[in-house]
């Protein structure tokens, strides 16, 4: 570290280093065909083993740096989705696995269908496939990881968009 | 006295971290006692069977696959059934035997993954790890037979687009022997392990004339002693000539239904050695119109979760008028809702794990329970539409 940077810059580099380390990720399906979620799965099991790269999967959104989603955004799981993504503490990532959590895929044009993840949230690496190999989806948060290094901005932070989209009030529960 | 208290009520869900699918779940508890059970679905509803109307027959075979990705070859599968009894065509027997062979290796790799999550849900990861890892041998059969790890899209109208040739078939053959030791030990660990046995024996117990009353199907059936299987009681496919021995276990608790589905894999092994072996020649595929001829047809067949149902009619064009699907889990959705209440609260994921949910199959509709007010709400269509547009926007 250089003598002349600033506490503030310190702490940033110190921030990012454990994050680095160790993001813990979240997983949300807002409609896929649980083809997407079991290979995610998959990624932590012994043949994969997405954990050596200090990347765990847990419950809770107010914990995780990494909000992994998949599946096209049905109109049900919207307002859910958003709100698990503000419930996130900031510098937050998104993930969007599947060729459905790009673009709609296979779902294309059906009536509860909004599109893609990236209708609803600033998304930062995107893997297609359907549904993708674990090797693909762990080549996906390696490359994120590797972008954070190198002092990668989130997408929420860049578009300027911090709150995604108004969220509607419903009394649907 | 005071006034009676308000039941403390947990909402779980949609995101829940158990579960890798969306639904939403409260319980009313008294201490840890849960006595009230209500269930809201619907966060996975794409709207499948309105965009196969909209698609030709052979493209909507690709969406309705992917209603579900863990049994993708089974909806196919009746998809395909379905629309060649309409078409008046019958694959040919290689085809047929083929598609057996798929989905009883879907089965075998459906089977495992719900050990894990069942066993992850116990706080067992240890068995959670062993399952998965097991599972990949199939994945790999799988992967090698289709081309594709999961959504295999082995079906076509009137037959299958993969061949097994020698090659292949010994490899299955390796890697049922591999399955078949393990599945042993797992057996094992069902029977024995004291730990899993406290999370399983006696807990959630359905009765015979319960599970027949809430009409629950599959391997959640056969655990209550209610033998009750597609394959036997309406062959379809190679089943016609393969017959298939239904397990059953009488305790019609957690244990048996853990038993059952363990005890299938070793019919299921034996199943898919007999068709590797009586493997028919000839064609894969038949013609079949682009135009099907109008009528209607159902077809049935097992899932890995139960008896899975579709509808299909047609109106003489190149698109389905119109399909109705019926899956596994939603009779036996009804059975968790019964069997909670009067449980503790810790014992809520075993139970419903038991029935190896799955919520993209299931979201075809949304039903409201209305649990509070004691009677049923209806509203006129207007109603309902304007309702969708104030929640929607
Ligand atoms: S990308 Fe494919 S596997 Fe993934 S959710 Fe969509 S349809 Fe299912």
């Amino acid at each position: 570290m250089e003598f002349n940077k600033t506490w503030q810059d310190m702490l940033e580099q110190l921030k990012t280093w454990a994050r680095v380390n160790s993001p813990w990720a979240i997983h949300f399906n807002s409609g896929s065909c649980n083809g997407c979620d079991i290979e995610i799965l998959a990624t932590l099991t012994p043949r994969y083993d997405m954990e050596r790269f200090g990347l765990k999967l847990q419950g809770s959104p107010r914990h995780a740096d990494v909000l992994i989603c998949t599946g096209p955004v049905t109109r049900q799981a919207r307002d859910r989705l958003i709100r698990i993504y503000e419930q996130m503490p900031d510098p937050k990532f998104v993930i969007a696995v599947g060729s459905c959590a790009l673009s709609g895929g296979a779902f294309q044009g059906c009536y509860n269908i909004l599109g893609g993840i990236d209708q609803v949230l600033p998304v930062d690496v995107y893997v297609p496939g359907c549904p993708p190999r674990p090797e693909a989806i762990i080549d996906g948060v390696v490359k994120l990881l590797e972008q954070l290094k190198a002092g990668y901005q989130p997408a929420a932070r860049r578009s300027g968009v911090l709150r995604p989209v108004p969220v509607p009030v419903t009394d649907a529960g | 006295m005071t006034a009676e208290r308000e039941p403390f009520r947990i909402p779980i869900g949609p995101q829940h971290p158990s579960l890798k699918e969306p639904g939403h779940f409260e319980f009313s508890v008294d201490g840890e006692i849960v006595t009230q059970a209500s269930l809201r679905l619907g966060y996975v509803h794409r709207g499948i069977e309105k965009g196969a109307e909209q698609r030709s027959w052979v493209q909507a075979l690709y969406l309705l696959e992917r209603v579900c990705g863990i049994c993708s070859h089974v909806h196919a599968t009746a998809y395909c059934l379905g629309v060649e009894k309409l078409a008046g065509v019958e694959a040919p027997p290689r085809a047929q035997a083929i598609r057996s062979l798929v989905a009883e290796l879907e089965r075998i790799h459906s089977h495992l993954l719900w050990l894990g999550v069942a066993a992850h849900e116990a706080g067992f990861d240890m068995l959670f790890m062993h399952s998965w890892r097991d599972r990949e041998t199939v994945m790999n059969l799988l992967e090698g037979i289709t081309g594709n790890r999961v959504n295999y899209s082995a079906n076509l109208l009137g037959g299958v687009k993969c061949d097994i040739d020698q090659r292949l078939a010994d490899a299955i053959r390796a890697g049922l022997d591999y399955l078949e030791e393990r599945t042993q030990h797992y057996l094992d660990v069902v029977l024995n392990d004291a730990l899993f046995l406290r999370r399983t024996r006696g807990i959630g117990v359905m009765s015979r004339e319960d599970a027949e009353r809430l009409g629950v199907v599959g391997p959640t059936a056969r655990a209550s002693g209610v033998a009750r299987d597609v394959r036997v009681d309406a062959p379809y496919a190679a089943y016609r000539t393969l017959p298939v021995q239904i397990v059953t276990e009488m305790a019609g608790d957690l244990q048996a239904r853990f038993i059952v589905r363990v005890r299938e894999l070793f019919e299921t092994y034996r199943l898919i050695r007999t068709l590797l072996d009586t493997l028919p020649e000839g064609e894969l595929t038949v013609r079949i119109p682009r135009r099907i001829p109008p009528g209607e047809a159902i077809s049935r067949v097992e899932a890995p979760r139960g008896e899975l149902f579709y509808y299909l009619k047609s109106n003489g064009s190149d698109q389905p008028e119109r399909i109705k699907i019926r899956t596994p889990t939603l009779p036996n959705f009804a059975s968790v809702l019964v069997l909670t209440v009067g449980r503790q609260l810790a014992d809520v994921p075993m139970i419903l794990a038991g029935i190896d949910p799955c919520f993209s199959c299931n979201d075809r509709m949304v039903a409201i329970h209305d649990t509070g007010e004691g009677r049923d709400r209806r509203w006129t269509w207007e109603q309902l539409r304007q309702h969708g547009i104030e929640v929607y926007r």
